[in-house]
């Protein structure tokens, strides 16, 4: 296709500018965390290692770790196994028990987070790991479900029967041949799922009232409402929480983008 | 053959943590929205009227009204800019297409938290934003952006428009690059301007990236919570409450939990309203 050097001048003018608007208040936070106090010169890296010991950033960052793993093995697990039985077998009530697995990809966490807490509390396990992690692995098995069965229905038939003719039995079929062959849809899921959890604040907020078990978000949040005046310092938080899913991203932007235009969930 | 209770045995898991984490929860919402409760005592039941609630209450109502500023903010804004980028950008070859897509999509990967401290320092009243006002001497305009009851809650909305704009435009820029290069010449040889060429040829072909594009912002602007919390806390007053903050309210500070949960229901049914009109009105595309 022909297109005048104008134009084309003015598509990379374009993208320059649209990427400003992305990359604008990134810069500014980075800028801001930057900043000495007043009277002081040059670049401050001290602010990130005041954020770090004042914010207790170190413990809520653990925290977050913790839960993410938690979130993370069991969601995979039940979901990988889920989308093996939804994917490649038939059975009655297959239909109907998707069906309200889909319905859960759409449900938003306003929909549960006020029983769950109010149950939880009345079975003495509010401010537990469980509390915060259980809701989470619920709306991503429902993800997850959906993600491994759309993998598992075009896995190559051929192999598993293959398999099935040599003796292996449905188990190993899954673990040592679909598995491995469906590393980037496995890796895709997984990536989507830390995103979710690692951000994740309305359940973490409601179901951990005591403070103790605070993940990254929150303590961003509560370092912000003690330090409204200190906005070095509160910007340092922010890239410190924001570090770890914009690395992953960065790593692998291409399970990231695929998994959230093709997942359309959340 | 394999016994027929087989494929439970692999769902076993997914069902038992989904079941009672997620569905359960739903049905107990339900219930909760039928109760006055405060939380702590006995609990009344009151029928439907907490569902009349939100639709008479006047804090409710404004909520709801906020939600949908909000969309204007969340989805039009950003599929308007998205479709017009992605448009432009799809006449001409660029270099750095790749680069462009992992750039414009940095914000949806960032925890709404770091978003909101971040547009917080923007708007602050000797933030940036003031200073680059008043540099080019639109002094009249600076204000105390998060302070201003008429200005808060579009300046929340742009935060919004900010975070979504990259994910439409990467997900038109992927319709759009469908199109064979073919029709776009036979398009042009035809004499049609780039107008024509976009109503006609390249707005028909996103139709189902549109979609997908309005139910993720839409949905995404329905359930804003965090940044609200952050950033405004619902006011100044209460001109920048929504929805999902006054689940939150009513429910973990000022004891009307039967309230809360119908606003949770009201907002869940929206969005599943919300999905189905939209998945209708794409659906003629799915037949070809």
């Amino acid at each position: 296709m022909t297109t005048s050097r104008a134009e084309t001048a003015m598509n990379y003018l374009l993208l320059v500018v649209v990427c400003a608007f992305a990359l604008g208040p990134i810069v500014v936070v980075l800028v801001t965390s930057l900043q000495p106090d007043l009277g002081g010169g040059g670049i401050a890296w001290g602010n990130y290692a005041e954020a770090w010991s004042q914010g207790s950033f170190a413990r809520y960052l653990r925290t977050s770790a913790l839960v993410s793993a938690t979130v993370l093995v069991v969601a995979l697990t039940a979901s990988v196994l889920a989308g093996y039985a939804f994917g490649t077998m038939t059975f009655r009530g297959s239909t109907v028990v998707f069906s309200l697995v889909l319905v859960g990809i759409m449900v938003p966490t306003e929909a549960i987070v006020v029983p769950l807490f109010y149950d939880l509390r009345t079975l003495g396990l509010t401010n537990t790991l469980w509390a915060v992690a259980f809701p989470q692995m619920a709306q991503s098995i429902a993800f997850g479900s959906y993600w491994m069965r759309a993998y598992f229905r075009t896995a190559p038939r051929s192999l598993m029967e293959a398999a099935r003719l040599d003796g292996a039995s449905e188990r190993r079929v899954l673990w040592s041949i679909l598995v491995p062959v469906g590393r980037p849809a496995i890796v895709t899921m997984t990536v989507l799922v830390f995103m979710w959890t690692w951000n994740e604040f309305l359940i973490a907020l409601v179901m951990a009232p005591s403070g103790r078990l605070r993940t990254a978000p929150l303590g961003l949040a509560n370092f912000q409402g003690q330090y409204t005046s200190e906005t070095a310092l509160l910007a340092a938080g922010a890239v410190i929480v924001a570090l770890p899913t914009v690395i992953l991203f960065l790593f692998l932007q291409r399970h990231f983008i695929r998994g959230m235009l093709e997942g359309v969930a959340k | 053959m394999t016994p027929r209770w087989r494929p439970w045995l692999y769902l076993v898991p997914a069902i038992v943590v989904y079941g009672a984490f997620l569905l359960y929860p739903i049905g107990r919402s339900v219930q909760f929205s039928l109760y006055e409760w405060d939380g702590l005592g006995a609990s009344e039941f009151v029928g439907l009227a907490n569902y009349l609630g939100v639709l008479t209450d006047a804090g409710l109502r404004a909520a709801f009204g906020h939600a949908l500023v909000l969309i204007a903010f969340f989805a039009l804004l950003p599929l308007a800019f998205g479709l017009a980028v992605a448009a432009v950008l799809n006449r001409a070859r660029v270099r750095g297409l790749g680069l462009f897509r992992t750039v414009v999509f940095v914000p949806q990967v960032l925890a709404m938290v770091v978003v909101a401290v971040a547009w917080r320092a923007i708007y602050a009243p000797d933030g940036p934003l003031n200073i680059a006002l008043t540099a080019v001497g639109l002094d009249s305009l600076t204000r105390a952006w998060l302070g201003d009851y008429t200005w808060t809650l579009p300046a929340v909305g742009i935060v919004g428009t900010w975070v979504q704009t990259g994910l439409v435009t990467v997900l038109m820029l992927a319709g759009m690059a469908r199109v064979p290069r073919e029709q776009y010449e036979a398009a042009r040889l035809d004499g049609a301007g780039p107008v024509r060429e976009f109503v006609a040829l390249t707005l028909p072909s996103v139709r189902g990236e549109i979609a997908v594009a309005l139910t993720l912002t839409i949905v995404a602007a329905l359930k804003t919570f965090d940044l609200v919390y952050v950033m405004t806390a619902g006011g100044p007053g209460n001109s920048t409450t929504v929805p999902a903050y006054e689940v939150f309210q009513r429910a973990f500070r000022t004891g009307q939990v039967g309230s809360a949960a119908a606003v949770a229901i009201t907002l869940t049914v929206l969005i599943f309203g919300l999905n189905l009109v939209i998945n209708r009105l794409v659906e003629p595309r799915e037949d070809r």
